[in-house]
Formats: C-alpha cells, structure tokens, sequence
C-alpha cells in the first residue's frame, strides 16, 4: 500500500494526541499545574491536526462532513463520529484543567473511554479490510491502541515531570506500553511474515486448474491510481532496516530513557527534557512504523497486476 | 434507510446519429457518430452494418481522441529549417497547390518519370492509380509490396482470389477453421466475431503462430512453429494427405487444371508448359477414349497420371502427377519436417487427420441445385467444412509467395474453396489471371504530357511482360517487374527511397508520398532512411531527393521530411469511398460498398487528400481531370465518386445507380448517390442470390451475376492453378531456354524459387548470415488496439500501449540471466538496438518479438519529449536492412521474396546480449520540431460539460 | 444506505465473462471509456495525455496472464503455457466491502437490482472503497476527486429513448467476439445463468467473501493434436508413388 504523507501523519499524530488525552482523563496529573493545562491543549491540537490532515487526501474536501453520516457501517464514519463525540469530554476536561485548575472524573473517565473506542475505530478502518490481509486481524486494533497508550503515557511523562511531579507510576507505564505495544506489533509482524497469502494470482483469476499464473501484460502500461495506492512496493532489506530502526528509536531508545530517569528518580527540568528526547524518538519510531504498517502491506489487487 | 438517489436513466445519448465508415484501420467498420452540441459525444458501432454488425474495436472507439487529437496538422506547410528538423511555416492552400502543380507540371512536360507517386493506407486507389495513369508516370503504387502481396499474388495465381481482402472463412458453417501467422489483420472485427461464432458452434480453431497471444490464445490448438517453415509444414500435411488418399479427386478434375497436360520435352523452350491446341486451349488426355483433347471437352473423363504423345509427337504427362510424384516424396514426411519447423510429428500427423476426418466425414450438403459452366447440373453444394486464413506470418517472409501457393494447394486437394463451410471468395473475386491487367510502365508505354498507356500494376504472365527495358535495366523506379522482382504484383514502395536516392535505375525529380510513414516504421533500415532524404548532392548543393511532397493528417515522423505537406483532414471530416474497383467491403455473400462523408465539419485549414489530387490533377490539365478546355471535371472528391464513370455505366458505387437510383452495379451516375447512401448508413449491400453463393469460380449463375453487375462484360470463370505455368516460363528463361534469358546474375535465385509447384526454401536471410552467430528470429506482431503508428497520438489508446518491450522466450532468459526490465543489445547483421526485456513463455522458443510501431521519434506526433514511446519504445525496422547482406559475388539483393518483391519483415535472424540497466533504448535520434501543434491540455476531461 | 439491502436484491444484474473467447482486444475497456466520459457522472479525466506520465480513470481494463501448466492441464502444440486475456470492471457484488466502508453513503448497491453505485455528488474521495475492493474495480477520477466505478452502463440497460438492442452495457454490446454478456444472475432460467450453469462459472477470490454477481467463464477443455495423430487411415498400398496412382486411376473409373 502506497505510504501517503498525509494519512501517516494523522494516525500517528492523532493516536499520540488520543494517547495522551486518555491518560489525562485518568487524572493522574496534577489539574493545576501549568504543565497539565499545556497537555490538555495539545492533546487537543495533536486530535485536531491529526484529523484535518486526514482531510488532506480527500478529492472533494469541502463535502468532509458527509462522512459523519455511515456511522451504522462505515469504521471511518464511525471514527469521524467518535471523534466528534469524544472532543465533548475532552473539551470539558481541557476547560475544567485550564480554567479551573481541577480535575472531574466524570468527563475525564468518558473522555478515556471515548478516545480509546475513537483509536479502536481508525484501527478499524485498516483491520476490516479484507483485502489487505497484513491489517485484517485482531492484532491491528491492539497495536494501535497500545501505541497510543505508549505515546500518551510518554508525552504524560513528559509533561508530569515539567509539572515537578515526582511520579514513577506515570513513566512506568509508559515502559510497560512500549514494551507492550511493540511486542503486540512483533506479533503482528511475524503473522504478517508468516501468512499464507489468502489470495493469490491463481484464485484471483480463477485459472489455477490450468497452472500457475503469472502476469504478461498490465492492462495499461503506465502507473494507474491503482497501481499507485496499492502497488506500492519495499524491497525485503529495507524493511527489515527500517524495522529495526523503529524498534529501536520507537520502543528501545524511549523507553531505556524512562526506565533511567525512573531509577535515577529524577524530575523536573532535565527529567523533562529527556522526556522530550524520550517522545520524539518515540514519535520518529512510530512514524517509521506506521510507514511500514502500509509500505509492507499488499493489497489483494496485485494479484492482478503482477505486484 | 433514505431511499437511494434517483439516477438520469433515460438521458438520450445525443442530438443526432451520423452514420459513416471507420477508418480507425482498414476493416471500414459501419459506425454511428452521435453528435451532440456539435461535438462528438459516442461513436458506436452500426448494427445494420455487415462488416461488424454492431460491434466495434478498441482503434473504433477511440475515434473521439483520433478526430481531436492535437498532433493534427491545421493548415499547408512549407519547409523552412532542413529537412528532417520538422520547421515548418504555414501557407496558403493556393501556394501549396501553385507550389505543387509547378514542381509536378516541370515533370510532366519534360520526363513523367521523375515523379514517383507512392501511397500507404490508400483506400483510393481507384483514384490515385487512375490519377498517376493520366499524369504520366510509370512510377506509381499503393503499400501492397511491403505488406501482404505475397498473400495477394499467390491467391491470385492460384485461385483467383486471395485470403487479404477478397475471401474469407465460411464462420457459419466451417468445423475446422486452420489460421496462419495472423495477429489482428484487416478484418479486425470480422475475425473475432467468426472466432466467436466457431466457439459457439464448438468447431476446432487451430493457430499456427509462433506466438501464442491474441487469437492464437484462444485457439483449442496452437502449433508453435519457427519463423519461415510453413511452407514445409503444409507440404507435410499435404504428403500424408495424399499417403492416406484423402483428397477431392472429382473437385480436382472439375476445377482444377491438375488434368492439365505439361509438355515433357527437358532442355526445349516448352519444356514444362501446358501443351495447348492450335486455337490455344490446354489439353487434357480422356481415359474412355484414349485420346488427347481439350479442356472443356464435353464429357471427357481427363486422366491424371500417365505419359501421354501429343499430336506433335512430343510427351505429356498431366500436371498433377508431377504433383504427387513431388510431394510423395518422404523428404516431406513429418518425421522429417519436424526439426526444421520445430512441430513435433505427432502433431503434424493429427493435423492431416483432423483436416482429412472433416473434409471427408463431415462434409456437409446444402440442398440447392446449380449449373456449373459446363451446362452441369448439381443438385445439392457439397461443402467440406474446412477453412483457412494467413497473413503476414506466411506473407512477410521471401518464402512467402510459395508458402501461400502451398496453402492453396492444400485447399483444393481437399476440395475447399468456396464450397459452404471453407474459405469463400468475396466479388468482385474470384477472378482469373488472364482478366487482370498486365503492367505497364516500359519507355514505350509513357512520354511527355500523354498518360500512361494502360495501367501500372498488374500480373506479368511471363518474361516478355517485365517491365525493363532493352538492356535489362528496370523500367521503374521501385524496379518493380524487373527480374528483380517479377510479378511485383503491387509494387516495392520499400525500394522506392533506397533507390531514388541511388539513382539506381535512374534520379528523380518528385517524391509523391500519401498516408504512409516511410521516415519510421514502414521502411527497412529506418535510420539509414531517414539519411537517404536528408542527403544533398555535393555538387548541386541539393537534396538527392530533390522534392518531397507529403499528405498526412497528423505530425508524423514523415512530416518532418517533407518539403511541402498537404494537410488531409481527419476521416470523420471527408468524403471517402470503399469501391468495387478497389478494396472492397463484400462479404462472401454479398457485393458491398460505403462512403465516408463529412460527419463533422473541419475546424482547421485541411482538405481532404483526393480532393486535393483532383484539384491539381485539373490544374495540371489531366485528361480525366479537366476538359479540353482545361476547366476542372469535378468540384471535388464527391462530385468525382458520383460522376466519373470507369466505363460506361461503371462507377465507383455499386449501389443507388441510374438516373433515379434503382439500378445496381452497371447505370448511369445519380446525383442522389450519395445522399442515398447517407441514408442508407453509408453502405450498400446486393445479397448474392443462393445458387450463386458457392463455386462462384465455376458457377453459371454467379457468373451471370458478376456480369450483370458490372465486374466483367463477360464470364470469367476460374481454373485452380496449381501448376502454375507463369513461374516455369521464368525457369526456362532463367535456364536459357526462352526468352527474353534472365540475367547470369538473376538465374539462380530464379530456379530456386520459381518452382512451379509450391515449394519450400529457406528464407534467405536465414540462409545467408550464419546461423549460430544470429540464432533467434526476431518478428513483430500488430496489436490489437494499434494501428501502425497511428494510435499513438491518441490519448486513450496510448496508454494500452505507451512502450513496447522485447518478449524474450523463458530458456533465452535463463541461458542469458534475464529478468523483466534488463535490457539487452539485439544484434543482426545490419545493426543493433538497446531495449528492455520481458519474460514469455507461450512463444516457439527460438524466436523473439515486440509489438509493431509503438516506438516512436522524439518530437513526432505532438508528444511530449520524454514520452515513454520515444523515450523507452522501440522499433524492430531499425535492425531489417532493404538489403540482404552480401553474398559471395558482392551482390546485395533486396530483402524481399525473389517472385513478388515482397518486403521479407519476419526474416530477421538476430542474437541478443545482456546490456547495461538504460533509462533509453537505442538507438535515438534528435527530437523534431513541432510542425505549430494544437494546444496540448495538461488533463483531458472529455465530455465533462455533459456530465449532471 | 451505505448499508447493503437487507435482502438479497430480487435481480442481480451483472455481467458473464467467457475466458475461452476473449481475445484481448481492449474493445470494451475503450468503448467503455467512451460511452462514460459523457454519461453517468463526471468525465473520466486522464491526466498528462500527451506526456510522459499519462493515465487516467478507466471502468473496465484487460490484463493479460501467462499460465504454465503446472502438473495441471497441458495445453499447446509446441510448448505448454497458455495465454488468458482477462477483462475486469466492477462484479457488483452481493456482500459488497466496497459499500460498508463508504463513511458517506455515497457507495451503494441499489435494492432493486444490485448495482453497486457511486453518488457523485456524496463522494468525498476518500479512496476507502478503493481499499476496500480486492478486485481493483474503484479507480478515482483525479479531476473531479470522486470515486468512478463501472455502472453497469445503468444509463443504457434501462434508457427508453435506446432500441431495446442497444439497452445493454456499452462494453458488451461492443465486444467483437462475443465474450461478454449481460442479464440478471439471480433468475436461474436466464441466458446468463444458464451459461454460468454449463460452462463451470466461476467467481473471482471466493475467499475474499464478497460474493461476487459477475462470473467468469473458465477456458474450455482442449484437446490436442496429436490425439488425432493415429486416426489417419494409411494407405492400402504403401508402394508409395505407383501404389497413388493405381488408385487414383480407380477413383476416377469411380467418378
Ligand atoms: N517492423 C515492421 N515494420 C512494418 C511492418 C511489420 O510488421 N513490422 N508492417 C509493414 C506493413 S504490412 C505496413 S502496411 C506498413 C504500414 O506503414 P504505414 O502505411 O506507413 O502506416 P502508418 O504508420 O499507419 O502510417 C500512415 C500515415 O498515415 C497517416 N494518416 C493517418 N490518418 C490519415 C488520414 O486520414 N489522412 C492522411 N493523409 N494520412 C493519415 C499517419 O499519420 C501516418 O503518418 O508498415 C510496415 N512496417
Ligand atoms: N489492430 C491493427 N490491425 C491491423 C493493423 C494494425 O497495425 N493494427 N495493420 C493492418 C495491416 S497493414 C496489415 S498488413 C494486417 C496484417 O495482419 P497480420 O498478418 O495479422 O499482422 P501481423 O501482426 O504482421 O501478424 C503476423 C502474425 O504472424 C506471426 N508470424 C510471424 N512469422 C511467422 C511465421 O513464419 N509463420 C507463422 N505461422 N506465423 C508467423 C506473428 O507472430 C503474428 O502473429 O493487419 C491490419 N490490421
Ligand atoms: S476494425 Fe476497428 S478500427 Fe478498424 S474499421 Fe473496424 S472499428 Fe474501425
Ligand atoms: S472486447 Fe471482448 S474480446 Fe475484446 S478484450 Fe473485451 S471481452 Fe475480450
Ligand atoms: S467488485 Fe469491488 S467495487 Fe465492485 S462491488 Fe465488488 S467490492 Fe465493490
Ligand atoms: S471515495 Fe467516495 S464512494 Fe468511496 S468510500 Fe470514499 S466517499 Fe465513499
Ligand atoms: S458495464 Fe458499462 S460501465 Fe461497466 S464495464 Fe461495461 S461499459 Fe463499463
Ligand atoms: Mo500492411
């Protein structure tokens, strides 16, 4: 599948932004701190621009809104719906935080919910389509989720040790969601590796009776939109380079550093700012990632076109 | 749940139907153009129509994007920059036609023969040939001698009528339909629908095809054969035929001169001739009387084996056991065939059989009584459902033209032509050698300001009927009819630029070019072309060719070598006409015709080419285009399909004749012609009444029926040639034994390959370089939603074809370690190209090969510079030389079949290396100017304005 | 809507595709063109039609496959791999992915006859049933930013001011070797239903679970040359030449 710009950047962003909105929604940050009112605009903002430039690929973007309405069948609508949803408690949440300095479980706990069934929705999108074979398990939804836990509980890290917060149990999970979200997605990619292609040039042309099946002719020589949304192609080394690159700046890096700044028991500024170092690496590895989640994927169509 | 969006479903697809002829290709398809806010909004087939009833190609639906295309040329062009850059500026009609009539006028009144008047995909050469007959010239001729006249002459010489054009299968009752070496073919859209009908009826479809892709993909057999050996696999089929006994004794008799006697005298000038009585008639030796009589004795039950005294004292033995005795030979066995044509035994013996079980135990009867042209009544047709069709698979090798005898031969032995369910003759054909005209075109046949005295082309019936002169030399300039070439039946338009530039048989003044891109993939040695009509003479400072006049509807790589371009419109803006006296449209049951007429207005300044040629054949004071006065004969190409009358009551239209337009075939012209035909969805069709239908070679009723509709002012009916005595005149001359005696140096290529009973040699490229040093053939094949170069500039069909790759056979790409996308150097003995590969398997494993003409030039056809055609596409012409290469003596003969002149394409023998990773192929050439092309639009959006 | 009916559609319209005929022409990928970029919708662009890159949307293509026999059928007289021309447009259908995952409601299958639509005017682009479609039968128009897929020429098939010869799709009435057809498959006595019954009709990527309505019709079975080679008679005489004779001399007495 072709790794467009756009829609990687938006489930990275918007799964960061989610991630850490559920965490806030728990309450483990202190309301008042200017720090905690600072996460809750981002999160915010990371949930906004995550969705707008999901909008970026749209052919007919000024219709956006019809896609709130399929919400009965479509995994995407349903994802624009629950974002909607979810921004009600994450506004009130935000408001409570930044104008009145506390923290109310009731919108907070829906607010975790809802941004937790919003990522479950976009993980959706990918794992109901049959036709990509790499996304169609159960393993998609809980790789996202767990890398938004992961990325949340990294940036909440982040933003508890900016608030002088001495927390441990914070960071702390931040390492066990790491942990967990890439030993998910290890999972997801060994069934990848592993699976016996369900479709297959002979069933897609319905002519294995007769022998094996190879592609002669495309229909049309040049690239099609086709061939450029599904035939994108990663050759084998690279992507075992760059998977390892992710696993590395992604889950290794961020979470050695927490687990350091754990033991040291330190906070505040430097905590802080490693913290800082500890996201963006975590964010570069998940954008490596999910880059890969869709150049590694192939789309059933290639069948017909030699890919 | 809303309720579903309401959908337009009762939209009218458009204001108005105009029903006109596709000239997407030469199939001349009937179609409607729906037009709609005077655009074109959907061309669809005609369903009345019957060459495609309803149906349409990928080229015919394309029509939209041929007809906009912004590689149009809009008005006259002059050349300003050399020839060969593409500047050019636009001019007036006025200075076009002064311009032309100047140059073409000098020739005229000093040396006719300085114009060399040659024309491609010319579906008028009723009126270009009659034009050059009056202008003058002896040099003049349609494609047909770098296309299929192998095809053509064979069928001619053999049966009267040939698979190209005037024949085809019997695709309602055939049960054994037998293709060879067809991709796609003129009949486009009539193969496929006959395929169809063969499946539907689940009759055997066998392709012999090198290539298994196309028709040959679907075909329940495909015989695989190496390039160049039909010839020897018909002949195989043909001894275990007549091994098995399985042949038509009684049609042999009746329509063949297998009875016929051939003088048994070696070393005299008759030697192999048919022996003839005093009045000329061929004679026959009858069985009950033992006596010799001629043809046509009534009664006679002929012999045919037996020596036999003639009244003379000389010997004759009839023409067919010299028939049998040839080809009972075991050389012809399949064993022995097999590794030569790379088909297993087996195969070659399961064919025979099929094609013997259904001809012999499947014949089927049609209940119709008819008389033959003896007076005999038959009382049913008995048809032996076996057919065949060949193109240029079998025509474009120098084997050709025996290879299709071969074939024929195989038809009659089983009694197979025109009989219901074989291959049927389309009229105004059959028609007998004797009733074609013979070629003219010698010094005594032209001078200044005289017209030619009789037509161009023609069928040599001897070496006394070549077109030399005293010392031998060609008389034209394509030396055509030479002993080069004798019966060049269409000319070698392949040779015309070669020669001209070498002044060999002698310079010339004007080059008249119509409709064929002889600058790129029609010529032989494309590069060295194109330096052929660049070159100046170093003395004069002038171009060796001096003048160069072109007419083309698009910026083709011609174009660019022209001097003054004529701009046609496109054929959705022009009368045409697809005439009787030409290429016609009928159909084994039917006589047929159509017109073209303007279904759109031209938007540019362009005319229509015949136009043109009828404003300047008036302009120069053609007989035949102006009156003694020297005022014009016809307004224009209309006015002239209408009036002009070949002989009286004779025109280019069948159909609608007579003062009131009820008359059909012969009457006088009507002023309504064409508006009747307009009305009638541009076609006209005179069904073939049943008796007349079948064995129209000797049918008495089918012949009263030709005569009645003008073919002939008399019965022509056919004898089968499968002796065919025109080749042995040229042996005995090539023997020294009659004269005129064929040149030292033409005597052997004449012995070998005028064998008057088909035979089989190797091609000769093939047997000249050295086999291991070139190992593979290299051939092209057409594809189907191409024509020639002329798809390119449309925006739907290039992107089914925007490159071509090389098809390597698997076993090559392993042996060299080829993927698809490397790129390999292919070599032959005249030069090398550099193109990327592509893996096949379903492909005879010795040969190698790419789709026809998609590579195109930098510059040409309003592309883009780096267009993937010109960028990565490639032609194979680059590799083929006019020219084989030399042999002992230093001679260099013309790549062509020794007996037509026919362009030998699929001879090529090359050898491929791996090349270096490319982003070009090789070779490319500077990028030609845009002779002012159309706006190009960055996105095409067609018919968006009627979208809701 | 975005829903599938809830009911089998009474009439499934859909197209029978004959591999054993189909010669690959490209006929009905051009016609289909053409009659579409006036008809149903938005134009069908093409984008650098005269340049280096040119593509554009297309409803219907052909493809063309290589089959090497592989312990399976052998095929050929002179090698064992065949050729298969394959046409491919939209298969409508019945448990159609392409419809559940449209967020706008812009992608459905009509309840009356199981057209899988777009509604133009709905379609935000965003390429999801594109994704969603193992048959690559979606293909966006790039101008307009709106998903195109083949209609069933759904502006022909039912069009009152047409012939009642020429209501049916465009790409089938212009296929010259007869290899498309069109009619409803859920009515077991028509024409197509018959043909998917004899000829073995087969779905595409049954596992895909979408249940296609168009069906293809497999190569047939063939039989080789060579079976045939044994059946020749050879002749009672096998003196070669002067055996030929003698019974040419017969059959003659005979004529
Ligand atoms: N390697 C290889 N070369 C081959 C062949 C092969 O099989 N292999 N085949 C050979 C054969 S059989 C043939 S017939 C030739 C064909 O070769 P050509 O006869 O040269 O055919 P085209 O390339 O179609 O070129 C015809 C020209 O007609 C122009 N044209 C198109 N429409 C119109 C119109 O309406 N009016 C006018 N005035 N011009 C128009 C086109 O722009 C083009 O320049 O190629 C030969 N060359
Ligand atoms: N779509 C389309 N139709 C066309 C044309 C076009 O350009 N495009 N051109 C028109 C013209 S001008 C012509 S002349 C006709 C030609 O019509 P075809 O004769 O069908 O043209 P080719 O593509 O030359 O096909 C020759 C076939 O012969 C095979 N072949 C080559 N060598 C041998 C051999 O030695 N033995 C056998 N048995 N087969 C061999 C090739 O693989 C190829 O399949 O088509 C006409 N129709
Ligand atoms: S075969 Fe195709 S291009 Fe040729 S005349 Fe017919 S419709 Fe036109
Ligand atoms: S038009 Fe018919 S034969 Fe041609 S590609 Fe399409 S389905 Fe096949
Ligand atoms: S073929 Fe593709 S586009 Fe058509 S209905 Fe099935 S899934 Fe949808
Ligand atoms: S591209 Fe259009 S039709 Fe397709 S899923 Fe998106 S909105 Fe629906
Ligand atoms: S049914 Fe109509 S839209 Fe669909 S492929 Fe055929 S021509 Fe195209
Ligand atoms: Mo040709």
């Amino acid at each position: 599948m072709h790794p467009a710009f756009s829609i990687i950047i938006f489930t990275t962003l918007s799964g960061l932004g989610y991630g850490l909105a559920a965490v806030l929604g728990l309450g483990l940050l202190d309301p008042a701190a200017l720090a905690t009112k600072l996460a809750h605009v981002l999160a915010l903002l990371l949930v906004a621009s995550g969705l707008l430039s999901s909008t970026l690929h749209l052919g007919n973007k000024q219709r956006a809104w019809r896609a709130l309405s399929q919400w009965r069948s479509s995994w995407l609508s349903r994802e624009g719906v629950m974002a909607i949803v979810a921004f009600v408690p994450l506004a009130w949440s935000a408001w409570l935080a930044v104008v009145e300095s506390r923290y109310s479980p009731l919108p907070g706990l829906i607010g975790t919910a809802l941004c937790l069934v919003t990522v479950y929705c976009t993980a959706m999108i990918y794992a109901s389509l049959k036709a990509v074979q790499a996304w169609h398990t159960r393993l998609t939804p809980l790789c996202y989720l767990l890398f938004a836990g992961a990325g949340g509980f990294t940036l909440a890290s982040f933003f508890a040790f900016a608030a002088q917060d001495r927390t441990v149990i914070i960071p702390l999970l931040a390492i066990f969601f790491i942990l967990a979200a890439w030993s998910a997605k290890s999972r997801w990619r060994a069934r990848m590796q592993a699976m016996v292609p369900l479709s297959t040039p002979e069933s897609a042309t319905g002519l294995g009776h007769i022998g094996r099946v190879r592609l002669l002719e495309r229909p049309h020589v040049t690239e099609n939109y086709l061939t450029h949304e599904m035939g994108f192609r990663i050759a084998r080394k690279h992507a075992e380079k760059l998977w390892r690159l992710a696993v590395l700046a992604g889950g290794i890096v961020p979470a050695i550093l927490l687990a350091l700044l754990v033991l040291a028991g330190a906070s505040g500024t430097f905590a802080a700012l490693v913290a800082v170092v500890a996201v963006l690496f975590h964010y570069a590895g998940m954008f490596i990632e999910r880059w890969l989640f869709f150049a590694e994927a192939r789309h059933a169509v290639m069948n017909y076109y030699g890919g | 749940m809303k309720s579903e969006p309401r959908v337009a479903l009762h939209r009218p697809i458009a204001d108005e139907v105009r029903k006109t002829t596709c000239y997407m290709c030469a199939c001349r398809c009937g179609i409607n153009v729906h037009i709609k806010d005077g655009k074109i909004r959907y061309i669809e087939g005609n369903r009345d129509h019957p060459v495609n009833k309803g149906v349409l190609c990928a080229k015919g639906s394309a029509g939209i994007m041929q007809h906009y295309a912004p590689a149009r040329l809009r008005a006259p062009l002059k050349r300003t920059g050399p020839r060969g850059s593409g500047q050019f500026k636009e001019i007036s009609w006025e200075e076009a036609l002064e311009t032309a009539t100047a140059w073409l006028g000098d020739v005229r009144h000093t040396d006719p023969k300085k114009l060399a008047f040659f024309t491609g995909r010319d579906q008028s050469q009723s009126l270009t040939g009659y034009w050059a007959q009056q202008f003058g010239t002896p040099n003049y001729a349609a494609h047909g001698g770098f296309c299929s006249v192998n095809m053509a002459a064979a069928g001619i010489m053999t049966l009267g009528g040939s698979f190209w054009e005037f024949g085809a299968p019997d695709w309602d009752r055939t049960k054994l339909f037998i293709m060879f070496g067809v991709a796609e073919d003129h009949d486009s859209n009539p193969i496929k629908m006959g395929i169809a009908k063969l499946k539907q009826r689940r009759a055997r479809f066998v392709s012999v095809n090198p290539v298994r892709t196309g028709y040959s993909a679907v075909a329940d057999n495909w015989i695989g054969i190496r390039p160049g050996t039909d010839g020897l696999l018909i002949l195989s089929v043909i001894h275990e035929l007549l091994k098995a006994r399985k042949i038509d004794v009684d049609y042999l008799v009746r329509y063949s001169n297998a009875p016929w006697l051939v003088i048994d005298a070696p070393g005299t000038a008759d030697h192999g001739l048919f022996a003839r009585d005093a009045a000329g008639k061929e004679l026959i030796f009858e069985t009950v009387t033992e006596r010799v009589v001629p043809v046509g004795t009534r009664g006679a039950r002929p012999a045919l084996s037996g020596r036999f005294e003639l009244a003379d004292g000389r010997f004759a033995v009839p023409s067919f056991q010299l028939l049998a005795q040839k080809y009972l030979d075991p050389k012809y066995a399949p064993e022995a065939v097999s590794d030569e044509t790379g088909v297993a035994a087996d195969v070659i013996r399961g064919l025979a059989a099929e094609i013997a079980r259904v001809a012999f135990d499947e014949a089927i009867v049609i209940e119709q009584a008819w008389t033959d042209m003896n007076g005999e009544r038959h009382q049913a047709f008995i048809g032996r459902p076996v057919s065949f069709h060949a193109m240029r698979g079998l025509s474009a090798h120098s084997n050709g033209f025996q290879t299709a005898r071969a074939l024929h031969l195989l038809q009659v032995l089983i009694g197979a032509v025109d009989c219901p369910g074989a291959f049927r003759f389309e009229p105004p054909y059959p028609k007998p050698l004797g009733a074609h005209p013979k070629p003219h075109g010698r010094a005594e046949h032209f001078r200044p300001d005289v017209p030619l005295a009789g037509p161009h082309l023609g069928f040599p019936q001897g070496p006394e009927e070549l077109l030399i002169e005293a010392d031998g030399t060609p008389s034209r300039i394509d030396k055509a009819f030479s002993w080069d070439a004798p019966i060049s039946a269409h000319g070698l338009m392949h040779m015309v630029i070669a020669n001209a530039h070498a002044r060999d048989p002698y310079p010339i003044d004007v080059l008249f070019l119509y409709m064929a891109n002889m600058a790129w993939n029609s010529s032989m040695n494309t590069a060295g072309t194109m330096k052929m009509l660049e070159e100046k003479d170093p003395q004069t400072g002038e171009y060796v060719i001096p003048k160069i006049i072109y007419s083309d509807a698009y910026a083709s790589e011609m174009v660019a070598y022209a001097d003054l371009v004529l701009p046609d419109t496109t054929y959705l803006e022009r009368h045409d006409c697809i005439s009787l006296l030409d290429r016609p449209i009928s159909e084994p049951d039917a006589v047929q015709d159509a017109i073209r007429w303007p279904v759109i207005e031209p938007d540019r300044d362009v005319c229509g080419f015949q136009s043109v040629l009828i404003d300047l054949g008036a302009r120069l004071k053609l007989p035949g285009f102006a009156d003694q006065q020297g005022r014009p004969l016809y307004m224009d190409y209309a006015d002239y399909i209408v009036r002009h009358e070949r002989r009286p009551g004779i025109g280019l239209l069948s159909g609608f004749r007579g003062k009131d337009g009820s008359e059909t075939g012969r009457g006088e012209p009507n002023p309504d012609q064409l508006a009747r035909y307009i009305e009638n969805g541009a076609f006209f069709s005179a069904h073939i009444p049943l008796e007349a239908q079948f064995m129209k070679h000797a049918n008495r009723a089918y012949q009263e029926f030709a005569v009645r509709m003008g073919f002939f002012d008399k019965p022509q009916p056919v004898t089968f040639q499968l002796y065919s005595e025109p080749l042995q005149k040229f042996r005995l001359s090539a023997q020294g034994l009659r004269q005129p005696f064929a040149p030292e140096s033409h005597r052997e290529r004449i012995l070998e390959a005028f064998d008057p009973l088909p035979d089989w040699y190797r091609p000769f490229e093939e047997a000249i370089v050295d086999r291991d040093a070139y190992p593979y053939h290299a051939i092209t094949q057409r594809p189907a939603a191409m024509y020639h170069s002329w798809g390119s500039m449309n925006a739907w069909l290039r992107q089914i074809h925007t490159k071509n790759p090389l098809y390597v056979p698997g076993p090559i790409c392993d042996r060299l370690g080829l993927a698809d996308g490397d790129w390999v150097w292919v070599i032959s003995h005249h030069g090398r190209i550099k193109v990327e590969v592509a893996r096949m398997e379903a492909v005879n494993s010795s040969t190698i090969w790419t789709w026809n003409a998609i590579g195109k030039r930098k510059g040409a056809w309003a592309l883009d510079q780096d267009a993937p055609e010109a960028g990565k596409g490639f032609l194979m012409n680059h590799l083929i030389h006019e020219l084989l290469p030399p042999k002992g003596d230093g001679m260099r003969w013309s790549n062509s079949d020794p007996v037509t002149g026919q362009a030998a394409w699929y001879d090529l023998r090359v050898r491929i290396e791996k090349a270096e990773p490319a982003t070009a192929s090789e070779p490319q050439f500077p990028a030609i100017a845009q002779p002012e092309p159309e706006p190009r639009p960055a996105e095409l959006r067609y018919g968006q304005e009627w979208s809701q | 809507m975005t829903s599938l009916p809830s009911l089998p559609t009474p009439k499934k319209l859909g197209l029978v595709i004959d591999l054993d005929v189909c010669v690959g022409c490209h006929a009905c990928v051009v016609n289909c063109k053409e009659w579409n970029t006036g008809g149903y919708g938005s134009a069908l662009s093409d984008q650098d039609p005269y340049g280096a890159d040119v593509s554009g949307a297309w409803l219907n293509r052909v493809h063309t496959f290589e089959v090497v026999p592989d312990g399976g059928e052998v095929v050929g007289e002179a090698g064992e791999a065949r050729i298969v021309h394959f046409p491919k447009s939209c298969l409508h259908c019945e448990d159609a992915p392409c419809v559940t995952v449209c967020p706008t409601g812009a992608s459905y299958k009509r309840a009356e006859d199981g057209i899988v639509l777009v509604d133009e005017e709905k379609c935000i682009g965003c390429g999801l049933c594109a994704w969603s479609c193992p048959y690559g039968a979606r293909e966006m128009d790039l101008a307009a930013g709106v998903m195109k897929k083949c209609t069933l020429c759904i502006d022909r098939i039912y069009n009152e001011t047409f012939e009642e010869a020429d209501r049916q799709p465009a790409c089938v009435r212009t296929c010259p070797a007869n290899a498309r057809h069109f009619g409803d498959l859920a009515d077991p006595h028509s024409a197509v239903s018959i043909m998917v019954a004899e000829r073995g009709g087969m779905d595409l990527m049954p596992e895909q679970g979408t249940r296609p309505v168009n069906k293809y019709l497999p190569p047939r079975k063939r039989k080789p040359l060579a079976d045939s080679a044994q059946s020749l008679p050879s002749a009672e005489n096998t003196d070669e030449a002067k055996g030929f004779f003698a019974w040419l001399d017969g059959m003659l007495d005979r004529i």
